[in-house]
């Protein structure tokens, strides 16, 4: 299943800015707090668990786990939704990619696919 | 301060419609706010609190408030994407409580269909929030992302489609005697497990409908209920809850009704077991047998098993839920079904549903609404009505 249009983000957010400037360059980055040691997803700059502002990146393994999906039944633009759990810990909506049979439990990889407006976009893909 | 017996629902109106492209969505606000009304047998000039959700055009209530020159001391805009107007009718409830207004009028009127929204379509609602800039690139239509719950509640559970399907067919069970249905014929398991996926494991008649439409309630305080010709329907607990994507800490088998719920029953003083008819929110199949489970209808998991072999059907089941058809079979104006479940739960606790779905002896109702995505940022509202 192949994702043929990626709408592109507005990336405006400060945080996010961050993020898919580091995308361009390959890196797929994932947000940790160090006072509560906790990953979070999606990435703010308070930590949605402690509430301390002591958040900062850190460089994500890129190996995922598929916790639910679904592929829409169009001919002309199928496309398979996903939720998948990351090994730094936090679940995150994403796309699965290059994918015949997609099951719940799957192993998958990050891959990055560009959107309309050129932004590199996290999807994940079966690990061969 | 519990809100247990301070207000009742005294006015309730659907708006007949299904298409009116010819109309406005600020004009079908105010018929059915002329519809409730002439229900209740009050006029525009006894309104003086007003409640209204993202559907309303403009300012919201400054908005509509203005277009229908309504003199009012009490708002709220309160916005739970299409569980809000059960959230209204506990802040109405509250205000009138605390004093702040004696008759609130809540509505909601859209033109889904005519406008050709749709829940295979990206949701565009107000402006962007913080996560849109995260989600957006995964096109998360509404039925990708409730058909996610659906996959995982089988997953975990053995939900089966045909389950599923049992919610459909209750629902057209009860359309065929709706004339305002648009999907008035009675379907089969069979029909909904062979109709084309929309997005797995969700198919086209796991959907509801898109229409265009509305409703109102006016909800009051006692002495004025009780100076009405109407049956008396009483608020007699309500609960909300919104659930979120936790921060990554995801988990798509329960929903805010797991909250909300149980909220509302404990201020109601009631149990599942007792109630006579309920109101689910049923933008899909799964929302439904998720609410069923987390409201306490069955325990979480046994969803399937409680819907199948016709137990949500009038006359047949052990709880008969959207009579009218709901939103599965009958309407979802703005594609938001909260306030068309409050009616029909008004109609049966008055023993003015239609006599073929009419409950007998029904006294007690709970009433349900899931706004938002299922799968990620939710609003859940419960009301506990009585008839007095
Ligand atoms: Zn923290």
């Amino acid at each position: 299943m192949t994702t043929s249009t990626i709408p592109g983000p507005d990336v405006n957010d400060p945080i996010a800015k961050e993020f898919y400037a580091a995308a361009a360059t390959g890196k797929f980055l994932v947000r940790k707090c160090t006072a509560c040691t906790r990953a979070h997803w999606y990435p703010r700059a308070v930590c949605p668990f402690c509430f301390s502002d002591k958040t900062e990146w850190a460089e994500g393994s890129g190996k995922a786990r598929i916790y639910s999906h679904s592929t829409m039944a169009s001919k002309a633009d199928p496309f398979t939704i996903a939720y998948v759990t990351l090994a730094e810990g936090p679940t995150m909506l994403t796309h699965i990619v290059d994918a015949g049979e997609v099951h719940i439990g799957m192993d998958v990889a990050l891959t990055f696919r560009q959107a309309d407006n050129g932004v590199a976009i996290p999807m994940f893909a079966p690990v061969k | 301060m519990s809100i247990k017996g301070q207000a009742y629902i005294v006015g309730a109106f659907e708006h007949p419609t299904r298409m009116a492209p010819e109309k406005s969505s600020p004009q079908l606000h105010a018929e059915v706010a002329r519809g409730a009304l002439a229900d209740a047998g009050l006029s525009k000039d006894d309104i003086d609190g007003y409640f209204c959700a993202g559907d309303a055009a403009g300012l919201g209530p400054l908005s509509m408030i203005d277009y229908m020159n309504l003199k009012v001391r009490h708002a709220d805009s309160t916005e739970f994407g299409g569980s809000s107007y059960l959230a209204h009718v506990s802040h109405a409830a509250q205000a009138i409580a605390a004093g702040k207004c004696n008759v609130a009028l809540v509505t909601l009127a859209g033109r889904a269909r005519s406008e050709g929204r749709s829940g295979t379509k990206p949701r565009v609602v107000g402006s962007p929030g913080p996560e849109a800039v995260w989600d957006s690139p995964f096109r998360p239509a509404t039925i990708n992302m409730y058909a996610m719950c659906a996959r995982r509640h089988m997953h975990e559970f053995g939900t089966t489609s045909e389950q599923l399907a049992w919610i459909k067919v209750a629902a057209s069970q009860h359309a065929q005697y709706n004339p305002n249905a648009m999907l008035p014929k009675v379907v089969t398991v069979d029909e909904v497990i062979n109709s084309p996926f929309v997005s797995d494991p969700l198919h086209r008649l796991d959907c509801c409908v898109v229409s265009d439409g509305g409703g109102a309630v006016i909800v009051t305080r006692p002495e004025i209920a009780r100076s009405l010709k109407r049956p008396l329907v009483k608020v007699l607990g309500a609960g909300e809850a919104i659930k979120g994507t936790g921060g990554g800490d995801i988990d798509l088998t329960y929903c805010g009704a797991k909250v909300s719920g149980p909220i509302a029953f404990a201020e109601a003083g009631v149990k599942p077991a007792d109630i006579k008819y309920a109101g689910i929110y049923d933008s899909f199949t799964i929302t439904v047998l998720m609410q069923l489970e987390d409201m306490g209808f069955c325990a979480k998991g046994e969803g399937g098993k409680f819907v199948a072999d016709g137990n949500l059907i009038s006359g047949v089941g052990k709880l008969p839920f959207n009579t009218d058809g709901g939103s599965l079979c009958s309407s979802h104006p703005s594609n938001r079904g909260g306030m068309t479940k409050i009616v029909e739960a008004v109609r049966q606790l008055r023993g003015e549903a239609h006599p073929a779905v009419q409950v007998k002896n029904c006294n007690l109702a709970a009433v349900n609404g899931i706004g938002g995505m299922l799968a990620a940022r939710h609003g859940s509202a419960t009301l506990i009505l009585e008839r007095e």
